[in-house]
């Protein structure tokens, strides 16, 4: 579309405005179209679904992160102090709910544990770098899911993360420079100077120079407040001038004059936390949370959310581009993947089959000669058994045989035996 | 060994703490600042607003366009006695801006000319289904690419007009067909088309049997009850549900009333006001579209209607069963897909303006 022709609308102006409410039938007559009401609709929309942010703070165990958030939404979640004797860094999270008139704003805190505690901190940014890919992919995951549902889902990303520096007066320390150098590409980083009251204010001014020239000359990319619209312009950019913030938490009321106010009470005087003359903590809440809450967001979205998904993308192989140049379409990538997956897995199947084949074949031949071996022996046996039966039988024949002539001769000596004694009887017969 | 000496455990890819009940603020923290930061956003960016007219023609579509938007779209289309009816469905989109106290809206109107005016209407509404498919598909793509633009142009239809002729009696088997199709992809508008011919009586007991027939064909045409959110939403939206379909009547010719200049149609017996609820329902009509419900189609249209598009796109060719997590993007099914013509629109765009003195 090459113009678009701007049209006003075509009418005579009806006198005066009425401003708009929020019934859904005004009945009175609108002196003009009425579509200034949109803004007035997303409005609505928002306070319905309610608002959420998540503050990632990173600090020295004890240089006053748990003290800072409750300042800065005036409320009292601290709870009690950390140990200084954990083996690795590690992160708290916290989740609050808040509500401010009509706005409902789900807090999430992320604080680390323990960091720079260690005595080899070589390893101390990694939790924290692996917590805020974790959200990303948590977010990326649900993107690619089929059936996503957005409305339902509690956005977890890091919004901005709060780095707050130990007031030492001289320079970053070489911790400090190598977590930011690593967190600068996927988070806002805002730097701070914690416990400001240290430090007096000449050296104040000399300390942020050095920070900021240090953070410039090894290439760390920090959050620069918006400067492209109008009403905040001005503001922001010379609060760019300022970071970082040096401030100072307290939740202890003091009087000062007539009144009770937050903050820190010295023998040499007190220390007000919301007076800008004492240190930059309503800069720090106005900036963070009353001008650029949503530009942070859209920050993490649209940048630093955009990177990490392109990388990982592109990790995973998918490119927009093929080789020819020409553009590829992520169903095309996607479907040549699935394909590969699918043969290899046909492959392995088929390897596993031929495998589990050939072992059966294997054990069939190996029972197939052992049933062979015991035929042949039960053939032998059945043999020799039966020569030995043969052999019985032909003893047998002789024993019978034997025990006929036996009685054979039995009989006729029988008979020869009775012959006898009648042949004696007859004699002795004959002898009378 | 420290008996508090434990490694902290390392975090879980989600906050596991239990949310703890809502803690109370002590004094001003400035939360609420992010409405105007919101606001301030909404102006810079400007809003986008996608609509679809559908209706046989000479039913006043085109003027109703004009009436809604109090500026010149479109020319009414006359068609002469010489020229043959088209055979196919083309959409014609124009797009404008328009601009008020700081606030631009650009809208996007797509006509339907030819819809139902063949003698065999058999699938009619396919080049119009195609369409609508269409721009949740180039939207889908834009949404898939590895390095994606800031801001995807969003050129869905996020409501579509549908124009009942007025013949008094109900929904006619055309209507009712297009109907069921379309409320399943997008949301639904029906209206009364020129409905200075019915009396009042007349309109009642023809919405009366409208809503009947509906409720019978199971059609559900916005504001569609199921998203109702909270027992508010219900009230209001009952209400409006109450008096759909709106009987409307168009006009972008103003004449003297009572000395004051309204829209209207000037006829023998009386005059017509456009603006006047006792006359017509064009009110309520531009005050659900714009002034009340815009936010609102275009939340359900992208929650919704394009969420099920993509569910349907991302499942089809389904071989293998899948993790929950899986993407499977199938090649574009080729269908007949009638692209709007922007290089026409414009040369019409541009004979508007230059015939427009003669209105």
């Amino acid at each position: 579309m090459a113009e678009k022709p701007m049209c006003m609308p075509t009418q005579i102006p009806r006198g005066e405005d009425v401003p708009k409410g929020d019934s859904v039938r005004c009945l009175t007559m609108l002196g003009h179209f009425g579509f200034e009401c949109l803004p007035h609709q997303l409005v609505n929309r928002s306070i319905q679904q309610g608002f959420s942010f998540n503050i990632l703070c990173v600090g020295e165990t004890g240089i006053g992160k748990s003290t800072l958030i409750d300042t800065l939404f005036n409320t009292n979640l601290k709870d009690k102090k950390s140990s200084h004797f954990y083996s690795n860094v590690g992160l708290k999270i916290q989740t609050y709910e808040l509500q401010e008139s009509n706005v409902q704003l789900k807090l999430t805190v992320v604080k680390t544990v323990g960091y720079g505690d260690q005595i080899n901190k070589e390893a101390s940014y990694q939790p924290v770098v692996d917590y805020v890919d974790a959200q990303f992919e948590a977010y990326l995951q649900e993107e690619l899911k089929i059936k996503r549902s957005f409305v339902d889902y509690h956005d977890s990303r890091i919004h901005v993360c709060l780095y707050l520096i130990s007031p030492t007066g001289h320079s970053l320390k070489s911790l400090d420079l190598l977590t930011m150098k690593n967190i600068d590409s996927k988070v806002n980083i805002v730097p701070l100077i914690a416990k400001a009251d240290t430090i007096s204010k000449n050296d104040l001014q000399k300390f942020k120079c050095k920070i900021m020239s240090e953070l410039v000359s090894n290439g760390i990319q920090i959050y620069q407040f918006p400067t492209d619209d109008e009403t905040t312009a001005q503001m922001n950019s010379s609060m760019n001038g300022q970071l970082p913030f040096a401030v100072v938490g307290s939740m202890d009321e003091v009087k000062v004059g007539k009144r009770m106010v937050r903050g820190r009470q010295y023998p040499w005087g007190v220390l007000q936390v919301e007076n800008e003359n004492h240190c930059d903590f309503v800069k720090l809440r106005d900036m963070l949370l009353c001008i650029n809450m949503e530009d942070l967001k859209e920050q993490t979205h649209i940048q630093h959310y955009e990177r990490y998904r392109c990388c990982k993308l592109k990790k995973m192989g998918f490119t927009d581009v093929g080789p020819d140049n020409k553009p590829l379409s992520f169903q095309e990538i996607y479907e040549a993947k699935r394909q590969k997956f699918y043969d290899q897995c046909q492959r392995e199947e088929e390897e596993l089959k031929q495998k589990f084949m050939q072992r059966v074949k294997e054990k069939e031949t190996t029972f197939k000669e052992s049933e062979k071996e015991l035929q042949e022996k039960f053939e032998h046996l059945k043999r020799v058994q039966q020569e030995e039966t043969m052999k019985l039988e032909d003893e047998r024949r002789q024993l019978e045989e034997e025990i006929i002539d036996f009685y054979k001769m039995k009989a006729v000596s029988e008979t020869l035996q009775t012959q006898v004694c009648t042949n004696v009887k007859k004699e002795k017969e004959r002898k009378k | 060994m420290d008996p508090m000496r434990r490694s902290p455990s390392p975090c879980p890819s989600r906050p596991s703490s239990p949310r703890t009940p809502p803690c109370e603020m002590l004094g001003y923290v400035g939360i609420e600042a992010v409405l105007d930061q919101l606001k301030i956003k909404a102006m810079k960016m400007g809003f986008e607003f996608n609509i679809m007219v559908v209706g046989q023609s000479g039913l006043g579509k085109s003027t109703m366009v004009n009436t809604l938007f109090k500026s010149k779209m479109w020319k009414s289309t006359v068609q002469g006695l010489g020229t043959p009816t088209p055979q196919t469905l083309k959409l014609q989109s124009v797009t404008h801006v328009i601009e008020e106290k700081g606030v631009k809206l650009k809208l996007t109107v797509t006509d339907t000319p030819g819809f139902g005016d063949q003698i065999n209407n058999d699938k009619c509404w396919d080049p119009i289904l195609g369409y609508i498919s269409e721009q949740y598909e180039r939207y889908l793509q834009e949404e898939i690419l590895i390095t994606r633009q800031r801001h995807i142009p969003d050129t869905r239809v996020h409501c579509c007009i549908y124009f009942v002729p007025p013949t008094g009696h109900c929904l006619r088997p055309l209507d009712i067909e297009f109907l069921q199709r379309l409320c399943r992809t997008v949301n639904v508008v029906p209206v009364i088309a020129r409905a200075d011919s019915l009396t009042i009586e007349e309109r009642e007991t023809f919405r009366r049997r409208i809503q009947h027939n509906l409720r019978t064909h199971c059609i559900e045409v916005y504001p569609q009850k199921c998203f109702d959110e909270d027992i508010n939403d219900r009230i209001l939206n009952s209400k409006i549900r109450d008096r759909i379909p709106f009987a409307v009547v168009g006009a972008d010719r103003e004449h003297l009333v009572n000395g004051r200049c309204v829209l209207g149609r000037k006829t023998k017996w009386g005059i017509i006001e456009v603006e006047n609820l006792a006359h017509c329902e064009f009110p309520l009509l531009r005050d659900l579209l714009i002034r009340s419900h815009l936010q609102d189609l275009k939340d359900i249209t992208h929650n919704v209607h394009y969420e099920n598009y993509r569910v349907c796109r991302l499942n089809e060719s389904h071989l293998l069963p899948r993790g929950p997590g899986w993407v499977n993007l199938a090649q574009t099914p080729a269908g007949p897909l009638a692209t709007p013509q922007p290089s026409k629109v414009h040369q019409q765009a541009q004979e508007d303006s230059e015939d427009g003195d003669e209105y």
